[in-house]
């Protein structure tokens, strides 16, 4: 069963995904964060593999990446810590990172790992379209692994169409172009731009990210999105030092409101 | 084989886009346009104009009679230092920032590392009246003072990069993250022959009138228009893909990389990539660079400033591979008492980037009678702090 197409044809309401960057704070919390994410509500999640020089991101997870580097993570420990990841974790999960990494665990080994360990798709932000048809779309269909992209207010219609055919899992649709962690301000042109991409009907479901940190964000999201994705703000709390599995109960109570399941 | 790019935006194996969506606008606009733009007549003539009245060149191709002594060869400096702001940047920056006035940009941005592609970039804003801000290092701002402060004359802002080794690499990302920031009224001057295609494209091409000068001024001089060997140095490489450009197709022309080994290219304090390196992606292209077994990029080492990059632009990758052109390295040291000859002998004090280029005549055997073209790609004055320190002057 795919989970991902499962989650967005029986979810009744905004689907919630949170990122995080795996081995922060501390190398071996990567399971324990994801199943109090699904505890607490979240839809589905973004597990992030660490890059040194990650150029689409801000300060937050900067700074959340080199300490998971610090701490000693890396691909090949990440799958290990996945192995349990379906006895303990049911909603879908992406992997998120940067393409050197992959390339250097080997595209085929790294779809080959991500599928064991029952991951359901890929973010790689800097993986170009050219190179993902020609190179890697093969290996991605082979162990059924969606690979998400990202469009901007920038990228033209035909582009979207484009990304829209080549995509079977949901597209990220940024709220502006940024990098990450900068709050999102709806003015009249990302309205517009919202706007303008729920009505081209795409045939896959769109999910927005960049910006969302709180429920109001959240919700204006949803007015356009099949749901939305919090990073930066998740990333902070798991910062916030002893107690951060606590703490995230309350995190997504608060974004998604009272009311909505 | 051809050396050059292809339409897919590669140099064999190297090259490419790889770059988030929200770059992409930009990248795409450029890459439609960079061919359109720089091929035209009146794009041509203000180039070369500027090249001319404002830089000051045709840069001197100097015979330099001591050093040719000293090494048993027929030694050729291409005087880049003579260049305003005293590098060779300066010519990628014209060209840049008239691309960037074509696509009606407002607002350049750039990484700098030693300083001079900052200085050339904010000098060429200065003088287009542009907005400018420049990226660079933290550490290298404290190494380079001079230069922050002529790129502050110039009216450009300077922002510390200070994420990760604080050096160039850090610089490059900053810069990335303010295009992304910054998607429709902003242009990236990359300084180097790096980057997304069609940057390195564009970037050897505005190099390569280095080469192209020196062809008629070797032919002028000596009745040939190539030499035996012709030796640049290597960071990113900009200065040496403009040496090398029109030698590529020569192939009896041995072209000669010169890396910053810095203490040595096993001391683990070494910027020496294709020694050190493996095939990846840094900065939107696919070449080699300096990574650990998990593809996280390693923070490189050398005494000067410009050749601290973990990386090699992809044509240099190509050139590698391809085995068209040598990658040698030189070390701190090497490259000091190369910088301290050169002075003593010509009265010419090198950047120390291109005292790595000089170090290696030391290394190599002449018969006698060969020609040889060093690109002295920049000069001494921003490096003065670092040669008094290293000589105890």
């Amino acid at each position: 069963m795919n989970r991902l197409k499962h989650l967005f044809e029986h979810k009744k309401g905004p689907a919630l995904s949170i990122y995080f960057t795996a081995g922060y704070p501390e190398l071996n919390a990567t399971l324990d964060i994801a199943e109090a994410l699904e505890k607490a509500g979240a839809d589905f999640l973004e597990i992030g593999f660490p890059y040194s020089d990650p150029v689409a991101d801000g300060p937050v997870i900067q700074e959340s990446s080199q300490k998971a580097l610090d701490n000693g993570m890396t691909l090949e420990i990440l799958f290990k810590q996945l192995k349990d990841l379906r006895k303990r974790v049911t909603i879908p999960v992406m992997l998120m990172g940067y393409v050197n990494p992959v390339l250097q665990y080997g595209v085929e080994n790294f779809c080959r790992d991500a599928a064991k360990a029952g991951v359901d798709g890929v973010i790689v932000p800097d993986l170009p379209m050219y190179e993902y048809e020609e190179l890697y779309s093969e290996c991605f269909a082979k162990h059924q692994l969606s690979n998400i992209f990202l469009v901007t207010p920038q990228t033209s219609e035909e582009r979207i169409r484009k990304i829209d055919s080549l995509s079977n899992g949901f597209i990220y649709l940024l709220s502006s172009s940024s990098t990450t962690g900068k709050n999102l301000s709806v003015s009249q042109n990302v309205e517009d731009y919202f706007k303008r991409i729920k009505s081209m009907n795409l045939d896959n479901p769109v999910v927005i990210g960049f910006g969302i940190s709180d429920h109001e964000s959240f919700q204006k999201a949803n007015q356009y999105a099949n749901g939305a994705i919090v990073g930066s703000a998740f990333v902070k709390l798991l910062g916030s030092g002893d107690g951060y599995l606590e703490k995230i109960p309350e995190f997504i109570r608060k974004i998604k409101g009272s009311g909505v399941s | 084989m051809s050396y050059h790019v292809n339409e897919k935006g590669y140099y064999g194996d190297f090259g490419g886009a790889y770059i988030p969506e929200m770059l992409y606008p930009n990248v795409e606009e450029l890459r439609r346009n960079y061919l359109q733009i720089i091929n035209d007549e009146s794009f041509k003539k203000e180039f070369e104009l500027l090249l001319k009245d404002y830089v000051g060149r045709p840069s001197p191709l100097y015979h330099a009679r001591r050093l040719s002594e000293r090494y048993g060869a027929t030694i050729y400096l291409k005087r880049e230092d003579l260049n305003h702001t005293g590098a060779h940047k300066i010519n990628n920056a014209i060209g840049q920032i008239m691309v960037a006035e074509r696509l009606g940009k407002k607002r350049i941005i750039a990484e700098t590392g030693a300083g001079q592609h900052g200085v050339a970039t904010a000098t060429v804003c200065a003088l287009r009246g542009l907005e400018c801000v420049v990226y660079m290092g933290e550490i290298d701002i404290k190494r380079q003072a001079p230069n922050v402060a002529r790129m502050k004359m110039m009216g450009a802002t300077v922002v510390p990069a200070t994420s990760g080794s604080k050096t160039l690499k850090d610089a490059t990302n900053e810069a990335m993250r303010d295009w992304i920031n910054n998607p429709v009224d902003t242009h990236y001057i990359i300084g180097s022959a790096v980057g997304p295609h069609p940057y390195p494209d564009m970037v050897a091409r505005f190099q390569s009138i280095i080469s192209e000068e020196t062809r008629w001024q070797l032919k002028e001089k000596t009745g040939k228009e190539t030499a035996d060997y012709v030796l640049a140095c290597v960071g990113g490489g900009s200065n040496a893909i403009g040496m090398f450009y029109h030698f590529l197709d020569d192939e009896d022309v041995k072209l000669i990389a010169v890396e910053a080994a810095g203490l040595g290219v096993d001391s683990g304090e070494s910027a020496a990539t294709t020694v050190l390196g493996k095939e990846g992606v840094l900065h939107g292209s696919r070449s080699i660079l300096m990574q650990t077994p998990d593809g996280q990029v390693v923070e490189p080492y050398s005494i000067s400033a410009g050749l601290d990059y973990p990386g090699i632009g992809p044509q240099h990758a190509h050139l590698f591979k391809s085995k068209r052109a040598s990658y040698v390295s030189a070390t701190d040291d090497e490259a000091m008492q190369a910088g301290l000859l050169l002075t003593r002998l010509e009265g010419i004090i090198p950047a120390i980037e291109s005292s790595h280029a000089l170090a290696h005549l030391e290394k190599m055997s002449f018969k006698g009678g060969e020609t040889v073209v060093v690109c002295l790609s920049g000069r001494g004055d921003k490096d003065l702090d670092t040669y008094i320190r290293y000589f105890g002057l």
